[in-house]
């Protein structure tokens, strides 16, 4: 039983670690496709040709490109990142802080939003047609449909200018400094992502409650005597967050995407504005190595959901052989 | 109120909570403890609204409106919500019909059981609930010990989740107990068991037990007392064997008569129209558009309960004057003709994946004739029949029409001889496109065939016709169809190619006695009209002795026994073929 379990998590995680491998090789066709020279980026214009040339084999960007690539991913499964052509710093030093800060915003944004996102879908579901269910029917309806830069505008426009200055409008955080030293400036950009993806989750778990609770099982814990909060969270909850799980891993992997946006706005120094920066320097092993952290995480989310899915549905996990 | 009564339903009436419609109505039981009631009628009639009022409780838009419910001395319909918790699952309890879906799948079994316990504060700790689960499970033929009551329901069978159903049920020692067709869609041994189980059960633990079945064998094997309901209204109660014996309202003469019996009568008939829903219902006496006797006294007001006999009532003003008479419209047998091989499945094995499921399996179908093919659920009967139509594609053997060998699939099969075969489904919803009108879905095979429209319409009316459909239903949609019309559409769309075999794959199965009878009549006609060679494919065993001329009794996978039905049935050679016949419930025999 046990061991099926853990079978079943290794072959899932081969499986992440084979689309990471066809991603790579992706992200890497995709920048190398780029118009524009990093070598020209950095010197600019005026750059002798002698210069670029040096540059460029610096970087190993005279190297054909099977060659270029295999260097890139040897780089990467040894840990050597490789250095960032804007900065000449090494990735590892450069992007670590800031991917780990993005971690800690994506994190508690999280943290919140799936048992926000629980707890208003199943007790819409429950007062199913009730005041409480319209209500965050409609809110949750107007929420979804702004995107982040608005949702992230209008919380400034009331919490740190117009209306209230109770907040900061841009986080003051240091690179490298833990994001947790800045509870102030991290209260927008966490509010924004939460606001923008509880919406959605709390409309699916909303649905997949609905279904749960129109069953025959739950009709018979009721008349099996059971009170409302068994029925509710022993009989039903099991049954409803198996089908969440996916739309949760969905959002967020979203959120990951989100995040970017969100540090924009927020100056919050991430890999949001990390990946900004990169993409104007035309910072290829910077791009590189952010596109392939953006779709580990997907990878990571999705493989959470469906290992999460297999465990709360017996049906599912009793078949694993 | 005396004690010897378990249950007393007085008055009872409930409501479309939206419209104020009557779903049930002046409905008036009572349950001695230890006595089963059985509930009949038929779907929709509202015996599943009554059961669940019983335990106070209505579904989304179904209300009270009046009435009182007895369980012992507590009156239920007026407790609070606290209160009605409390009685549910102890001083009654209920048994669903779908034990399936009414375990929770994401919860073990052992769990299940032990919260009714714990709800009720049964037993005191934690280890006398463990023991007083242990001796349900044993009550119930279940084994009790730890590693079983740590299963999940989708790892038990039909049978075994309804047992655990049943411990559930009686775990808190209720005084009643509502099972709702609980042994609909099992197996008949497995059926033996449970009912067998709920019979000592309510004996010997004095529960007044109400039993809602739409099958009367199954009331006649088990229940002390029987209340027949129609549109919402109980027409007919008493004691089952004066009841059986000597039924006074027309509807319930209707049911007696319909009912395919595996001891007693062969002829079983059918009576046309249907029972309307709430808010359409006609004023007086609601069974009078399908009554033979009816007469404009009976439209006036619902007819008062009189006395038949001192242990019987019935809801008809002409309960206690005449005996209707009700005549089959069957033709005599004589003209039945007989004649060559149509089919002749040879030494067939089939399977799923590589998995044999089907052993050397063979079968001759003569023109004009009907072969039943009858076994439990998993036996391969459909498997069998999928392989004669050409829909399954892993089998191995000979199947001949006609003398000529067929291919595997239809597809690959001449087009004559893809037509010669049509099978009719066991769902019939499921076969008809719901976005397309009948007489669409029946032209379809003539307009890939290259028919004229002007022919297709003429051949849409021509089919109509034979299975007793005006032709105006070619223009109506699946779904403004009852069940039973829905499965003449079938039919009538497989006679549309002229077929020479009809496979018929429990083709009754969803449908009401009275319709099943109607359905049953109608392909012994067709049958005999057009000498259609025919395979019956069903679980029901009383049936075959109605429609079926041989009978071909299939268990895992092989062929038992085979022979004339009426010997089958009568005078059963192989044990197995005796064993389920015995397992089956009989009114005539639990009559005599
Ligand atoms: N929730 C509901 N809302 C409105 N009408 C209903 C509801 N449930 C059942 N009915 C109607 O009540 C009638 C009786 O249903 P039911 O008690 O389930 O009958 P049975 O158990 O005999 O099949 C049917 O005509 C059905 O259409
Ligand atoms: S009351 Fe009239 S219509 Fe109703 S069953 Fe009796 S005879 Fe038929
Ligand atoms: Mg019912």
């Amino acid at each position: 039983m046990k061991a099926s379990i853990l079978r079943f998590v290794l072959k899932r995680i081969a499986l992440g670690l084979l689309t990471l491998f066809v991603v790579s090789l992706l992200i890497f066709a995709v920048t190398q496709a780029l118009p524009a020279d990093p070598a020209e980026a950095i010197l600019g214009r005026e750059a002798t040709p002698e210069a670029l040339a040096e540059l460029r084999a610096e970087f190993g960007l005279d190297k054909p490109i099977v060659a270029q690539y295999t260097n890139w991913l040897t780089g990467v499964l040894s840990g050597d990142l490789g250095t960032s052509y804007a900065t000449s710093t090494p990735i590892g030093e450069y992007i670590g802080p800031r991917v780990s800060a993005s971690f800690f915003l994506l994190l508690i944004a999280a943290v919140g939003s799936i048992p926000l996102s629980i707890v208003i879908g199943a007790n819409a579901a429950l007062r199913r047609d009730h005041k409480f269910d319209t209500t965050s029917s409609l809110v949750s309806l107007i929420l979804a449909a702004m995107p982040e830069f608005v949702v992230g505008t209008i919380l400034t426009i009331i919490f740190s200018t117009t209306i209230w200055q109770l907040l900061p409008a841009v986080t003051y955080l240091e690179v490298g400094a833990p994001p947790w030293s800045d509870v102030k400036g991290l209260t927008l950009p966490v509010l924004t992502l939460l606001i923008s993806v509880t919406p959605y989750v709390s409309r699916v778990m909303r649905a997949a409650m609905v279904e749960v609770l129109e069953s025959d099982y739950i009709e018979m814990a009721r008349l099996k005597g059971m009170n409302e909060r068994t029925v509710l969270w022993r009989h039903a909850m099991p049954n409803a967050v198996g089908p969440a799980f996916q739309v949760i891993a969905l959002n967020l992997a979203y959120l990951a995407g989100g995040v970017i946006i969100v540090e924009r706005l927020f100056n919050f120094p991430g890999i949001g504005s990390a990946l900004a920066d990169a993409v104007r320097s035309r910072d290829l092993p910077v791009i590189q190595f952010l596109a392939l952290i953006i779709a580990g995480v997907y990878v990571l989310t999705n493989l959470l959901a469906d290992v999460g899915t297999v465990l709360v549905t017996p049906r599912l996990r009793t078949r694993l052989k | 109120m005396s004690s010897a009564s378990g249950l007393r339903i007085i008055d009872l009436r409930l409501n479309v909570a939206a419209t104020g419609n009557d779903i049930v109505d002046g409905v008036n039981l009572t349950i001695k403890k230890g006595r089963v009631l059985g509930l009949v009628g038929e779907s929709g009639s509202g015996k599943t609204t009554v059961g669940l009022a019983v335990l106070s409780h209505a579904r989304r838009g179904v209300e009270v409106a009046h009435g009182q419910i007895f369980c012992g001395d507590t009156e239920v319909l007026g407790l609070d919500a606290e209160a009605k918790r409390k009685i549910r699952g102890e001083l009654v309890s209920y048994v669903p019909q779908d034990p399936a879906s009414s375990l929770n799948p994401a919860l073990r079994i052992g769990l299940q059981l032990i919260e009714v316990l714990e709800a009720h504060d049964f037993g005191g700790s934690h280890e006398a609930r463990k023991a007083r689960i242990k001796e349900m499970m044993t009550e119930v033929l279940l084994p009790g010990d730890d590693e079983y009551l740590e299963r999940y329901p989708h790892q038990l069978s039909g049978g075994q989740q309804q047992r655990v159903g049943l411990a559930m049920a009686f775990a808190c020692r209720p005084s009643v107990i509502v099972l709702d067709e609980p042994t609909t869609g099992l197996d008949v041994s497995t059926q033996e068991h449970v009912l067998k189980t709920i019979r000592q059960l309510t004996r010997d633990h004095g529960v007044a037990a109400l039993y809602i079945t739409h099958d009367l064998a199954v009331i006649a094997d088990l229940a002390d007392d029987v209340a027949v309901m129609y549109s919402g209204r109980v027409v007919e109660q008493g004691e089952v064997a004066e009841i059986f014996k000597n039924p006074a309202h027309p509807y319930t003469r209707h049911l007696v008569a319909a009912a395919p019996d595996i001891a007693g009568k062969k002829a079983i008939i059918g009576l046309a129209g249907r029972a309307q829903s709430p808010g359409k219902r006609p004023v007086g006496c609601a069974f009078a558009p399908r009554c033979e006797l009816v007469e404009d006294a009976c439209r006036v007001e619902f007819p008062a309960m009189v006395s038949v006999s001192t242990r019987h009532d019935a809801a008809c003003i002409k309960a206690t004057q005449v005996a209707s008479v009700i005549v089959s419209s069957a033709k005599p047998e004589s003209t039945r003709k007989i004649g060559e091989p149509v089919i002749e499945v040879s030494a067939v094995s089939a399977g799923y994946s590589g998995d044999t499921v089907v052993h050397d399996v063979s079968l001759t179908i003569r023109k004009g004739e009907c072969l039943a093919l009858v076994g439990e659920s998993g036996s391969g009967k459909t498997t069998v029949s999928r392989a004669i139509g050409g829909l399954h594609r892993e089998w191995t053997g000979s199947i001949r029409l006609n003398g000529r060998e067929l291919k595997t699939m239809a597809r690959q099969r001449a087009v004559a001889d893809r037509l010669a075969i049509q099978y009719v489904f066991q769902n019939p919803y499921g076969s008809l496109n719901p976005r397309r009108t009948v007489g669409d879905s029946i032209v379809r095979p003539l307009v890939i065939d290259g028919k004229s429209k002007d022919d297709a319409r003429r051949a849409v009316l021509e089919v109509l016709d034979k299975v007793s459909l005006p032709g105006s239903y070619a223009n109506k949609y699946p779904d403004q169809l009852s069940g039973g019309e829905r499965q003449r559409i079938a039919i009538a769309r497989a006679l549309v190619s002229e077929p020479e075999v009809l496979v018929c794959d429990e083709v009754t199965s969803a449908l009401d006695v009275l319709v099943q009878a109607a359905i049953v009549d109608l392909l012994s006609d067709l049958r005999r009209q057009l000498g259609l060679a025919m395979l019956f494919v069903t679980h029901n065993l009383p049936l075959v002795r109605s429609i079926a001329d041989e009978v071909a009794v299939m268990s895992e996978g092989r062929i038992v026994e085979v022979g004339p039905s009426e010997s089958v049935i009568g005078n059963p050679q192989q044990q197995y073929t005796q064993s389920l016949i015995l397992a089956t419930p009989s009114i005539e025999r639990s009559m005599r």
